[in-house]
C-alpha cells in the first residue's frame, strides 16, 4: 500500500522513504512511515500536531536520525546525517522559524555556510545570481537588503532563495502560510507553481484543508506516527482528508449563538507603546471591548499584536494613553494587578511565557491561584488543595497527562494549551486575552480552544482574540478589527465581513476606501 | 560520531547513585596518576588522606571545623543560583561578616549588657552579609547590571577592607596583625577539639530553607522564576523583589558564615578569615544540585576532602602544590559526573541497510513490518 496512487507522469520516485521510524521518550514518532516523491509535484503532508509531520521531514532534512528505515534518492541508499549531507544531496527545507541572521543582508545570509564559498566571495556575482533567480521564480526580494529590514513574508522567500540557490530539487516547507496574509498565500502559490514547473519537487507541511487543496497535487496524511492515507488532490475532499486526519467526522463549522454584548468591559484609548526594540509598535491605538462579545484581531504578525496583549496584560508599559477596565483606571498597572482585575491571558509563546516546562502538570495549573486559599493559607502552599484542584481541572478541560506530577513540558501541543487554557479561564473573572489560541494546534484540539473561547462569551466575560488564522476570525469573532502597524485599520463586524476586505485592510488599505468597514476612532468615539 | 548524549527522560534512581560512585572512582584514578608522576604511591596517598580526616579525633575535628563555613556559604549560593542569580560573592559577604560581628563584639556593644553581646554580633554580620549582596541585587533588580561582576569585585573590596581593617585600624597593641580577642561572653562553645556549635546553625538553616523550598508561596515562586523568569512575570511574580530579598537572605546567610568564624574559631579578626569557602561555596552548591540538604552532606565531604589533602603534605612530605592539585583532579570528575545524572550516552550503530531494501522491490509491501 505504500503507492497505490501514481502521478499524472508514470515515473519512479525521486525520493522514497521507507519505514522509517522515529522514538522519542515515551513517544513514538514516526512508526513505520512509507513516504514517495515524484519529480515536479507538490506533496502535501497533512495531520494534526503530533502526528510526526515534522519529525518525518527532519529525518529527511538531516536534523534527526532515524531509528530504522531507509531513504532512497532515486535508486541509491543515502544516509542524511546533517542539513550539510541533505544540501549536498539537493534537500532543503524552509522551518517554521526561519534560520537567518538579522544583521546580515539577504545575499550573505544565502551564501552563508555554503561549503565551496571563495575566502572573499563576490558579491557583485552573488548578487547578480539572486536577482536572476528571484525574477525567474518571482520571488521578489532586494539581495542587498538587510533581514531585520523584510517583513516575515520577504523572509520567507529569502529561505526559499537560500535553497534554490543551492541547487535544491526537493524543498520542504514546514507549515510556510501560517506567518503570511492571504495575498502573500496566494503569492506563495505561484512561486510554487513555477519552482514545480522546472521539475523540482516540494513537500509542504500543514493542517489547513484549503491549502492541501489549493496547492498539492497529492496528498499524504499522518495520524500518530503513521501514514493514514495516500490520495492523490484531486480525488478527495476537505472533509474526507479532516476525518482521515482526526480519526473522525469534524464540524466545520462551530455552532455560534448572535452575540449579546453587554457593558463596556476595556477601553484602551490613544494607546502608544514600543516593542522591545525601542521603535513604536502601538500608536495611537483606541479599541473597545464589551462583555458578553468576542473583539477579534487580525493582522500579519509582527504589527502590533504582542505588545497589544503586553500591554493590556501588564506586561508593557505603555507611553501614552489610558487603559480602563471595568470603568477603573488600569492604566500602568503591574502584571499581578491586571490578573487581580481578572484579565486572563493565553499566550503567544506557550512553552516560553505561558508554563513553566520542568514543573509539574499540577503546579502549572496553580500558578495563577497559589496565592490565596484554598491553595495557600499563610503562606504556606496546601499541596493536598492544588492536587485536587488540578484534577478537577485536568478532567474539566480533558487535560491528557498520565500524572498531575508530570513535568507539563512532557505533554503535547495542545495539551499544553489546555493546560494554559484551564488556569486562566479558572483564574479570569472578566476579560480572556487569547493571543493565537489555536496556532499549531490539530482539528481537535482547536475545535476545544474555540468552544471555550465563545462558552467564556457566553459566560458574560470579554474576550480579546488575536489571531493570523482568517478562518478562526471570521467563525469565532463578534467583530474584527485589523491592526496594520500598530494603528487599528478598520473594525468589521463578522456577520458582513469577508476574507477579501479584512485581507486589504491587513495590507494597510485605509478604512474609508472600503465599503462597510467603520474607521476605528469613529467606534471609540461613541463611548 | 557515533556518540551521542541523549537528555533523560527523567533522573533514574540507579543513575542517582551509580554516577556519583562511579565519578569518585575516576577521580580516584586520575589523582593516581598525578601521584605516581610526582612519585608517590597513590594507595599509601589515598590511606594517609583517609586517615588524616577521619582517622584521629583531631582530623575529624577539622573536617567539621571547615565544614562549618562551608555548609553556610553553600546554602547562600545555593538559595541565590535557585533563581539564576550567580552569587559568586559569598567569600566577600563572609568577610564582611566576619568584619560586621568582630566590630559589634569589640566595639560597638559597649554598654550593653553582656549577654547581648553574642547575638548583636551574629545579628551584625548577618547584616552587613546581607547588605554587601543586596548592593549587587538591587543593581540587578533596577539597572540590570550583570551580577557576576558587581559580587565578584566586592569580594575584592571586602577582603581589602577586612585586612586593612587588621592590619591598620582594628590592630591589637603590640600585635603584628590580627585584633584583640572578643570576649569571652561572645564565643561560641567549642567540643570535640576546635569543633563549635556554629555547626547547628548551619544544619538547622538547611531544614528551613529545604522547607521553604518545598512547601512555601514564597519557595514556589523562586522555583518558578529559577526556571522560567519570563513565565514568572506573566503570572504576576514580581522579580525584582524577589531578586532583593532573596541576596539579603543569602548574603546574611554567609554573612552568619564569617560571624560564627569569629565566634567560634578565630575569636579575633585576623589572617585566614577569607581562605575561599566562598568560592568552594559554588562548588559545593552546584554538586548538591542547590539542595540545602544535599549541600550538608556535599560540603562535609569537601571540608574532609581538604584536611585530608592538608594531611598528605605533612605526612606524605610532598610539596604543597601536589595537595592541591589532588583536591582539584578529585573535584573534576566528580564535577563532569553531573553531565551523565542528565544526559546518558549512547553508542548509535549505523541503521543496517540489507533486508530492508530488498523489500523495498516489491511494491506494496509494508516495509519493515516484520522487526517488532
Amino acid at each position: 500500500m505504500t503507492d497505490g496512487i501514481r502521478p499524472l507522469t508514470v515515473s519512479a520516485p525521486v525520493l522514497r522513504m521507507r519505514g522509517i521510524t522515529k522514538r522519542f521518550p515515551g513517544v513514538l514518532a514516526n512508526d513505520r512511515i512509507d513516504l514517495d516523491l515524484y519529480r515536479g509535484e507538490v506533496l502535501a503532508l497533512l495531520g494534526e500536531n503530533g502526528a510526526g509531520k515534522s519529525t518525518l521531514m527532519n529525518v529527511l532534512a538531516g536534523l534527526y536520525r532515524p531509528d530504522a528505515g531507509t531513504i532512497l534518492l532515486g535508486e541509491t541508499h543515502v544516509e542524511i546525517d546533517s542539513p550539510r549531507d541533505a544540501a549536498e544531496l539537493g534537500i532543503g527545507m524552509v522551518h517554521q522559524n526561519f534560520m537567518l541572521v538579522p544583521t546580515m543582508t539577504v545575499a550573505q545570509n544565502i551564501v552563508l555556510g555554503m561549503p565551496d564559498l571563495p575566502i572573499v566571495p563576490d558579491l557583485e556575482e552573488i548578487h547578480r545570481q539572486i536577482e536572476a533567480l528571484s525574477n525567474r521564480y518571482g520571488l521578489l526580494v532586494d539581495p542587498q537588503a538587510y533581514i531585520w529590514q523584510l517583513s516575515v513574508g520577504e523572509q520567507q522567500r529569502v529561505e526559499i532563495l537560500k535553497l534554490l540557490y543551492r541547487g535544491a530539487d526537493i524543498l520542504i516547507l514546514d507549515e510556510p502560510t501560517a506567518v503570511l496574509t492571504p495575498q502573500e498565500i496566494e503569492e506563495l502559490g505561484h512561486v510554487l507553481a513555477a519552482v514545480q514547473a522546472e521539475g523540482k519537487s516540494i513537500i509542504f507541511i500543514t493542517h489547513k484543508m484549503g491549502e492541501v487543496i489549493a496547492f498539492s497535487d497529492r496528498v499524504c496524511v499522518l495520524r500518530q506516527g503513521r501514514v493514514v492515507a495516500t490520495k492523490r488532490t484531486a480525488e478527495t475532499n476537505p472533509r474526507e482528508l479532516a476525518r482521515l486526519m482526526v480519526g473522525r467526522e469534524v464540524l466545520f463549522q462551530i455552532e455560534k449563538a448572535p452575540a449579546d454584548p453587554g457593558e463596556t468591559l476595556l477601553v484602551l484609548r490613544h494607546v502608544c507603546a514600543d516593542n522591545d526594540k525601542g521603535l513604536p509598535a502601538l500608536r495611537q491605538l483606541s479599541l473597545v471591548v464589551r462583555r458578553g462579545e468576542i473583539l477579534g484581531i487580525a493582522g500579519v504578525a509582527g504589527n502590533g499584536q504582542r505588545e497589544l496583549a503586553e500591554v493590556i496584560t501588564g506586561l508593557r508599559d505603555i507611553k501614552t494613553g489610558e487603559i480602563l477596565i471595568n470603568g477603573r483606571d488600569r492604566t500602568s498597572s503591574s502584571p499581578l494587578q491586571m490578573i487581580e482585575s481578572g484579565v486572563g491571558h493565553i499566550p503567544a509563546d506557550r512553552m516560553g511565557m505561558g508554563t513553566v516546562g520542568n514543573m509539574a502538570v499540577a503546579d502549572n495549573l496553580a500558578m495563577k491561584s497559589y496565592r490565596s486559599p484554598p491553595l495557600a493559607e499563610y503562606g504556606i502552599l496546601r499541596r493536598e488543595k492544588i492536587l485536587r484542584f488540578a484534577r478537577s481541572l485536568i478532567e474539566a478541560f480533558g487535560i491528557s497527562t498520565p500524572t498531575p506530577q508530570t513535568p507539563v513540558k512532557f505533554l503535547s501541543g495542545g495539551n499544553i494549551q489546555k493546560t494554559i487554557l484551564a488556569r486562566e479561564i479558572d483564574a479570569c473573572a472578566s476579560l480572556l486575552v487569547a493571543v493565537y489560541p489555536s496556532r499549531g494546534l490539530d482539528v481537535g484540539a482547536t475545535e476545544a480552544v474555540r468552544r471555550r473561547l465563545l462558552e467564556q462569551r457566553d459566560a458574560g466575560r470579554a474576550v480579546l482574540l488575536i489571531s493570523e488564522d482568517l478562518d478562526e476570525l471570521l467563525t469565532v469573532a463578534d467583530r474584527i478589527a485589523v491592526l496594520y502597524e500598530g494603528r487599528v485599520m478598520g473594525i468589521v463586524p463578522t456577520a458582513s465581513a469577508d476574507v477579501e476586505t479584512v485581507g486589504l485592510l491587513m495590507s494597510g488599505s485605509e478604512a474609508a476606501e472600503l465599503d462597510g468597514v467603520t474607521s476605528a476612532p469613529s467606534t471609540v468615539g461613541a463611548f | 560520531m557515533p556518540f551521542k548524549f541523549r537528555k533523560r527522560e527523567s533522573v533514574s534512581r540507579k543513575a542517582v547513585l551509580l554516577v556519583p560512585l562511579l565519578s569518585f572512582a575516576v577521580s580516584l584514578l586520575f589523582g593516581a596518576i598525578m601521584l605516581i608522576l610526582s612519585g608517590a604511591d597513590p594507595v599509601v596517598t589515598y590511606l594517609a588522606m583517609f586517615g588524616g580526616a577521619f582517622g584521629s579525633t583531631h582530623g575529624l575535628s577539622e573536617v567539621l571545623v571547615k565544614s562549618i563555613p562551608l555548609i553556610l556559604t553553600g546554602l547562600s549560593v545555593a538559595i541565590a543560583f535557585r533563581m539564576r542569580f550567580w552569587n559568586i560573592g559569598a567569600e566577600g559577604q563572609l568577610t564582611m561578616g566576619a568584619v560586621a560581628a568582630t566590630g559589634a563584639a569589640l566595639f560597638w556593644s559597649q554598654g550593653w549588657p553582656s549577654w547581648t553581646i553574642m547575638p548583636l554580633s551574629i545579628a551584625a554580620g548577618c547584616i552587613a552579609g546581607g547588605l554587601w549582596a543586596g548592593v549587587p541585587a538591587i543593581l540587578k533588580a533596577t539597572l540590570n547590571v550583570d551580577e557576576t561582576l558587581t559580587t565578584l569585585m566586592l569580594n575584592y573590596v571586602a577582603v581589602l577592607y577586612s585586612e586593612h581593617l587588621y592590619y591598620v585600624t582594628w590592630r591589637a597593641p603590640g600585635r603584628n596583625s590580627g585584633t584583640e580577642r572578643i570576649p569571652q561572653v561572645a564565643w561560641l562553645s567549642r567540643f570535640l577539639g576546635r569543633a563549635h556549635t556554629g555547626i547547628f546553625f548551619g544544619l538547622a538553616l538547611a531544614l528551613v530553607l529545604w522547607l521553604i523550598f518545598r512547601y512555601t508561596r514564597w519557595g514556589f515562586e523562586l522555583k518558578i522564576i529559577g526556571s522560567n523568569a519570563t513565565a514568572a512575570r506573566y503570572m504576576g511574580i514580581n522579580i525584582a523583589r524577589n531578586i532583593i530579598l532573596t541576596l539579603l537572605i543569602s548574603g546574611a546567610i554567609s554573612g552568619l558564615a564569617g560571624a560564627v568564624e569569629v565566634l567560634g574559631l578565630t575569636r579575633s579578626l585576623q589572617q585566614g578569615i577569607s581562605v575561599g569557602y566562598g568560592y568552594t561555596a559554588i562548588i559545593i552548591a552546584w554538586m548538591a544540585q542547590l539542595d540545602p540538604l544535599g549541600v550538608i552532606f556535599v560540603a562535609f565531604l569537601m571540608a574532609a576532602l581538604l584536611v585530608g589533602g592538608d594531611q598528605i603534605q605533612m605526612r606524605m612530605r610532598l610539596p604543597a602544590s601536589v595537595g592541591i592539585v589532588l583536591q582539584a583532579m578529585l573535584l573534576i570528575p566528580m564535577l563532569a559526573g553531573g553531565l551523565f545524572r542528565d544526559y546518558s550516552l549512547h553508542w548509535e550503530r549505523p541503521p543496517k541497510t540489507d533486508g530492508v531494501a530488498g523489500s523495498m522491490q516489491a511494491d506494496g509491501m509494508e516495509a519493515g513490518g516484520a522487526e517488532d
